[in-house]
């Protein structure tokens, strides 16, 4: 499989803070991931692993706060922009059901990056020929299972040849047999250099793919560092209370 | 005589049938055709604005859609199609002269339009936000995609409701003959009538209503297929569960974790 990996930037978050009305969702969120490294953000669900990823391609903007890309703001980026250089995989695969598979990968090349019908066909099957899918490209997301249907997913996102990608539980929806695969495809993309922050509650998916993993609590990370240390040595005791109720 | 056959012979006399029947096809027919359909396509053009505009952030577009709504739904139809057909007439005059055609079109395209824009926007408004979520995250405008994700969708899922209003349009493009029609111009509805009145027997107007029934009924059962086609979902292949040959479809290319 190959993606333009010596395009994968790093990314800094930088004090980010969010509100929802009363609810602070994030309360100060700092993350560095360096170009080519993975993170991935583990906590108990509403500590705001999910929205934290939201504010990388700004799918919701932050009160305060900066998000870096190679250094430089985003802040000031068109978000649609944006979102072409930072490709995102959902929970629930949001493939868009009344397309076809072939459809779906090509939809953004069309209209984002304006590529005729031929490009845009020839980039969506050879992308879904690396997720192992191109004999499915004229069938509908409802007629694939759920592994499938994530692996589509991530053809899509990886079409655009984006320079980080977020996953959000990109597995947690999936019925267990299902998720070795697209965990496999996960793991090669981050072997082969890409940028990543992995949202994920695949405990052994952080320990083994991994450069940081970061513990996410009410809305501040309370400790990051290398696998083998949080996941052996954590210090937090919020952090040993969650690994003991998940390992 | 006998009061039966009296009865029968007031809606069912074949020959007061025959003598209107051509004029029903060569006028009355294509006149309520070219009124149906201009409005609804108008209609569906100017609910589909409305639609947008109701689920708009703005209030500024959102107010309007409501207001227009909450009128041209609460007004009946007979007295929008009077107070514009008649209303605006002065002003038709001057742009298309004497015929009443255009503007009981806008007329019956407004009021559809109501309907119609309440149909769309439940239908829009029924696709998840996560759709909206997963288009944005690929680059897309808002606008790009509620046109392309979006909106296809939910039009998808309110069509039976669509056609519903569709033969409600039919059905209503028989109050233009209110705007006062020269003979050329009379719709199905106007046709049944006026041979009704000259004869005093109302077999025409009934053969003007088995017209209306050979439109609206075939569209009817349109609605209920594709209602239970919606229902359903298209007959498809069940999940094939390949997931496990992942590896040797060259995805993992030694980095097998």
């Amino acid at each position: 499989m190959t993606v333009a990996t010596s395009e994968s930037v790093s990314v800094r978050v930088r004090d980010v803070h969010l509100s929802f009305g009363s609810n602070r969702v994030l309360r100060g969120v700092d993350l560095d991931v360096p170009r080519g490294a993975t993170a991935c953000v583990i906590g108990p669900s509403g500590s705001g692993k999910s929205t934290l990823l939201r504010t990388v391609n700004r799918l919701i903007e932050p009160d305060r706060g900066d998000v870096l890309l190679d250094g430089r703001s985003v802040r000031g980026d068109d978000p649609d922009a944006l979102r072409q250089r930072v490709g995102m995989v959902f929970q629930q695969f949001n493939l868009f059901p009344h397309l076809s598979v072939l459809r779906n990968v090509t939809l953004a090349l069309r209209r984002v990056r304006r590529l005729g019908e031929d490009e845009a066909v020839a980039v969506a099957r050879a992308q879904l020929e690396l997720v192992g899918l191109a004999a499915k490209a004229d069938a509908r997301p409802a007629q694939l299972s759920g592994g499938q249907q994530q692996r589509v997913a991530i053809a899509r996102a990886l079409a655009l040849q984006p320079q980080v990608m977020l996953f959000d539980e990109a597995t947690s929806a999936l019925d267990p047999e299902l998720v070795k695969g697209v965990l496999a495809l996960m793991a090669d993309l981050s072997a082969q250099g890409m940028t990543m922050i992995v949202v994920t509650h695949e405990m052994g998916f952080a320990r083994e793919v991994a450069d940081t993993v970061a513990f996410m609590d009410r809305g501040v990370v309370l400790e990051a560092g290398e696998p083998a240390r949080i996941f052996e040595s954590a210090e937090h005791p919020r952090l040993r209370r969650f690994l003991s109720q998940v390992l | 005589m006998d009061p039966l056959r009296t009865l029968w012979e007031t809606f069912f006399d074949v020959d007061s049938m025959r003598e209107a029947l051509p004029e029903m096809l060569t006028v009355g027919l294509p006149n309520t055709l070219i009124l149906a359909v201009s409005a609804a396509l108008l209609g569906s053009v100017l609910g589909m604005a409305l639609a947008v505009a109701g689920i708009s952030r703005t209030r500024w577009l959102r107010w309007p859609a409501r207001v227009y709504t909450d009128i041209f739904r609460g007004l009946p139809a007979a007295a929008t199609i009077l107070l514009i057909g008649v209303g605006l007439a002065p002003l038709g005059m001057r742009v298309w002269g004497p015929n009443p055609y255009p503007l009981g079109i806008l007329a019956l395209s407004l009021i559809a339009a109501a309907y119609i824009g309440e149909i769309f926007r439940s239908g829009i408004q029924s696709v998840e936000a996560a759709q909206l979520e997963g288009a944005r995250a690929l680059g897309l405008s808002w606008g790009t995609a509620m046109r392309v994700v979006i909106i296809p969708q939910g039009v998808r899922r309110v069509l039976p409701a669509w056609v519903n209003q569709l033969i409600a349009l039919i059905k209503d493009s028989s109050l233009v003959y209110f705007l006062g029609l020269l003979a050329s111009q009379r719709e199905l509805f106007r046709i049944g009538q006026d041979y009704a009145a000259n004869t005093g027997n109302q077999s025409a107007l009934l053969l003007a209503g088995l017209f209306y029934l050979a439109l609206t009924v075939p569209l009817t059962h349109a609605v209920n297929a594709i209602d239970r086609r919606l229902r359903q979902g298209r007959p498809a292949g069940a999940p094939d569960g390949d997931d496990d040959d992942l590896a040797l479809a060259g995805a993992v290319e030694g980095s097998p974790r």
